[in-house]
């Protein structure tokens, strides 16, 4: 409950902690930290322009997107603390929901019937695709520390006491920073302030959609910030301190994390686009190496 | 209800030549229906009530009185069978009428006399223990279905592709054959009932491999998998349907019933299935995805589904070897879910492909689009199962995918060597399911959104009500099991618990409150779309909406040529992954005095099985070849034929004299 309303809290301020970093970076003022959700607010009450080629599919696909993630925030946990939904391998109804989402955000770019939207379905799906083995290695790794898989159960027995365990959080964080810069369609994989249709990944998907599901989506990639913000918080949230202080530094981390975002979009340049999937590969292979940390850790290899 | 009324319909089944033409479909259905009932009511009973059934029915030939022995395996398969089979003869009406004007009366009723007869022998073979009437029955189902799939046989590439079915498929029944002839041999029971005895004295492994095999052609595992991309597409639709949803199972109903006499080895039997099933799950996504032809990609896709069920099915013998009970109630009921939703999703995505087919009149996805206008209902009805085939929540594929990944989850970190196996396998189905999402996004965009391509689909309009009545009953299922899948551990936990060596207290416990909590998460998803569904209308709905062009990027004169087809949509994949799918490319480069190319030239890419090539091409090519020499023999005058025998008798002469023989 409460990690639910602190995610959807901190999310809203997300988009415009990167901005504005990125503008301070760039020696620009930039916009007020607001003004992401303004824009939002803005399109939420605007009438649709569809295009002719459209089918139903294009008006549902952005309200399923968002309830994936909205719905995936109820899945995260607040430290210890159990998330709205939790029960034995939430987290794989967590990911396949994720995937869900994706689904019809593909079809969203197919059913303009425009090559550029189509470019854009393509990426998606293989970068997903590609993406997702090292998601799910990584929680496989907690699960196999834990012993259990719900997100709850996984965080509630992560303790930050010995030193494998922290280089085993390093790997993490690292690996799901990655992840989500990836499956936000950010830099180096894209680049979402292109102005050019054809190197576009996440955006050119939606150059058609507009007003109210546009606002949606965008709310959507807030929310999904919000949840990786969030799975890395709990790995230091600290047990045995009030709830105020834990929420502080909940809260704090996904901020921190937005700022990361901006300073990581300020400093480095966008990938060739045939250089990606090599890359997105190259975490599942730090998901694996984290994975067998974790057999030494726990005895089984060595 | 006893055999006496199966016995009865199945002679009834000879009715279907004299009824008139118009009514030799409802007779079908209603003799499939009957032989549902009778079947349908035996499985329920065996399911129900924790019992088996025996019915003995008396044959007249040399095998006197076989025995239906219905156990719990057994009857879960009935009740796939009976189902796949009905909405396939329900929906072949629409279907056929295609060819109303083509094909005379008898050809009619030979379909539906050996769709029927595929009914009633896939039932014998889940019930049929021991080996001589299981192979006979074998045996029906196969030559039953090679009918089914030459219902075209006019056209010569359709010939003679079912003629390459029925030779694989009988090379699947001398695997089959040799294992029971050895058994015999071995312990002098027949059928399947020898193998425990067999297991507890013998080694195990070679055994396992050799019915592995044998059923493993019928299932579709990569490497033998070659027949299913071919006999798919040859077939109707309703064909591939019930031969794709239904008839390949019965090659995992044999692996599974042979794996329920092991004795011991399950770890190595376990590793081995659960390998090669990664295989075919990763390479049969794969292989699906370079595919134009919709048909053939479906037909790929049911070589991934069969890899799914095998993952269940080698991680519950994992777990009968590391006694984890758990682990094996998890695996195997994963597996049997597996079986019946792709029985599901699958034969639903065949008869919509159909439907495609009927009003289109070809299968290639490139040459489509747009559908989704003209036919909406099917178009629907499309992206349910291609949700479900992809495993995605809140539809069935998605709980039986559950289950599986819940057992590697628990099976991780037991000790080194499954932790790797279990990783190896979680990659693999995660990736499966990606690149599920990839082939089946391509195919429904491509095929149903966007804009239509050719003036192939010019003339397309929604099926009749008959073709969509079936597809609709599928649906309930598929929407039902996904929602509601707690209430139906308590019916696929006791099967599966038949594969665990130590009794344990109370299996249901085991995954019946998780799947409950799935439920209850899912049915609140779904509850949540339609909250926000309403909302976004309310608030449209005081709006101004307005249509336009499709954004150009201010280019103006937007073709749908312009829209991305399976070739473009599949192409980063395949440069990436060229090595091991086997894409080719073909065009000619531009020259340099071509200033305007001209429109003859053309881009093309196909997928080459590099392992039919390796595996059956090739050898048999080498026969041919050898057997191509001794084509001087054959002179066709009758004297050189009768010297020929003469020289045989001679040489048999010789060799008895000379003790050689």
């Amino acid at each position: 409950m409460i990690s639910a309303l602190l995610i959807l809290l901190t999310s809203l301020l997300f988009p415009g902690i990167v901005v504005k970093t990125k503008a301070l970076m760039s020696g620009r003022k930039g916009p007020g930290l607001w003004q992401p959700m303004y824009d939002i607010i803005r399109l939420l009450r605007k009438g649709n322009v569809y295009s002719s080629t459209t089918s139903v599919i294009f008006q549902i696909a952005p309200v399923i997107y968002f309830c994936t993630v909205l719905f995936g925030v109820c899945f995260i946990p607040f430290g210890n603390a159990e998330g709205l939904i939790s029960f034995q391998g939430d987290l794989i109804v967590f990911i396949y929901l994720m995937g869900l989402g994706k689904f019809f955000l593909i079809l969203n770019g197919l059913d303009a019937g425009s090559g550029f939207e189509g470019m854009g379905s393509n990426r998606e799906a293989l970068y997903s695709l590609l993406a997702e083995p090292a998601f799910v290695v990584l929680f496989g790794t907690f699960a196999l520390m834990a012993g259990y898989d719900s997100f709850w159960a996984i965080y509630a027995h992560w303790h930050l006491t010995t030193g494998s365990t922290l280089v085993l959080s390093a790997l993490a964080t690292y690996i799901l920073l990655q992840v989500a810069m990836i499956e936000n369609s950010r830099l180096p994989v894209d680049d979402p302030k292109t102005h050019l249709e054809l190197t576009m990944v996440h955006e050119v998907i939606l150059l058609d959609n507009s007003g109210f599901d546009l606002g949606l989506t965008q709310l959507a990639n807030a929310f999904k910030f919000g949840i990786f913000g969030a799975l890395m918080a709990n790995f230091i949230l600290p047990e045995h301190q009030s709830l105020a202080v834990r929420a502080g530094i909940f809260v704090l981390v996904i901020l921190i994390f937005a700022v990361v975002v901006g300073l990581m979009e300020s400093f480095r340049a966008r990938f060739k686009m045939e250089k990606n999937p090599q890359f997105i590969l190259t975490l599942s292979s730090v998901a694996t190496i984290a994975f067998l940390v974790a057999l030494i850790i726990t005895n089984k290899l060595l | 209800m006893n055999i006496e009324l199966l016995e009865g319909i199945t002679l009834l089944t000879l009715g279907i030549y004299f009824v008139p033409v118009a009514w030799k479909q409802p007779f079908a259905v209603l003799l499939s229906l009957g032989i549902a009932v009778v079947t349908g009511y035996w499985a329920i009973q065996v399911l129900a009530y924790d019992q088996v059934i025996d019915q003995t029915m008396n044959m007249p030939f040399w095998f006197n009185s076989s025995v239906l022995h219905i156990d719990k395996l057994s009857a879960f398969f009935i009740l796939v069978i009976d189902f796949g089979c009905l909405t396939s003869l329900l929906y072949s009406r629409g279907y056929l009428s295609m060819y109303a004007a083509t094909k005379r009366p008898q050809e009619f009723a030979l379909h539906y006399f050996f769709l029927l007869w595929l009914q009633l022998a896939m039932i014998l073979v889940v019930t049929l223990q021991e080996g001589l009437p299981f192979l006979v029955a074998w045996e029906i189902m196969s030559i039953s279905s090679f009918m089914l799939v030459i219902f075209e046989a006019e056209k010569k590439e359709i010939l003679s592709t079912g003629i390459y079915y029925l030779i694989q498929m009988h090379v699947a029944l001398f695997f089959v054959l040799a294992g029971f002839t050895l058994i015999e041999a071995k312990t002098g029971i027949s059928g399947f009932n020898g193998l425990t005895p067999y297991f507890q004295t013998h080694d195990a492994l070679p055994m396992f491999l050799l019915f592995f095999a044998g059923f493993g052609i019928k299932a579709g595992f990569i490497p033998l998998h070659s027949w299913l991309p071919h006999a798919h597409p040859a077939a109707p639709s309703h064909v591939s349907g019930v031969m794709s949803g239904t008839m390949i199972k019965m090659g995992i109903y044999g692996i599974m019933r042979v794996s329920l006499h092991l004795t011991d080895q399950w770890m190595e039997i376990g590793t081995i299935v659960l390998l090669v099933s990664m295989v075919s799950s990763v390479f049969g996504v794969f292989f699906a995805i370079f595919q134009h032809d919709l048909k053939k990609m479906l037909a790929f896709h049911s070589i991934e589904n069969i890899g799914i069920i095998g993952i269940g099915i080698g991680t519950g013998l994992i777990g009968t070897a590391m006694h984890m009970p758990v682990l094996t109630v998890l695996g195997f009921s994963g597996a049997l879910l597996h079986v019946a939703n792709h029985s599901l999703f699958k034969s639903l995505l065949f008869y919509c492909a159909g439907s495609v087919y009927q009003q289109c009149h070809t299968r290639d996805v490139n040459e489509l689009g747009g559908l989704i206008k003209k036919m909406p209902q099917t178009a629907l009805l499309f992206l349910l199962a291609s949700t479900a085939i992809c495993g995605l929540p809140p539809l069935n594929g998605f709980i039986s995918e559950f289950l599986i990944y819940k057992a590697f989850f628990t099976g991780l970190g037991h000790d080194i060597y499954t932790s790797v196996l279990f990783l190896a396998a979680l990659i693999g189905l995660t990736l499966t399911g990606g690149l599920a999402v990839f082939c089946f996004t391509k195919a429904f965009g491509v095929v149903f959104l966007g804009a239509s391509r050719t003036h192939h689909t010019e003339e397309a309009h929604e099926v009749s009500i008959g073709m969509r009545i079936p597809k609709f009953l599928i649906a309930v299922p598929i929407i039902g099991i996904g929602l509601g899948s707690y209430l139906l551990m308590p019916w696929l936990q006791p099967i599966a618990s038949m594969y665990l060596t130590e009794p344990v207290s109370n299996p249901v416990q085991m995954a019946g409150p998780m799947l409950q909590s799935v439920s209850l998460a899912l049915g609140a998803f779904v509850a949540l779309v339609v909250v926000v569904w309403f909302i976004r209308r309310v608030q449209q709905s005081n709006k101004v909406i307005t249509y336009g062009p499709t954004w150009g990027c201010g280019y103006s004169s937007l073709t749908p040529e312009h829209q991305y087809t399976s070739t473009t949509f599949a192409d980063n994949l395949g440069r990436m992954t060229s090595v091991f799918t086997g894409v080719k490319t073909h065009y000619q480069p531009i020259d340099k005095a071509d200033i305007f190319p001209s429109d003859k030239r053309k881009y093309e890419t196909h997928q080459e099985d590099e392992l039919e090539k390796m595996l059956i091409l090739r050898p048999s090519h080498f026969f041919l070849d050898i057997m191509m020499r001794f084509t001087g023999l054959r002179s066709g005058k009758i004297q050189h034929y009768i010297l020929y025998g003469l020289g045989f008798i001679i040489l048999i002469a010789l060799l008895t004299v000379t003790n050689m023989l």
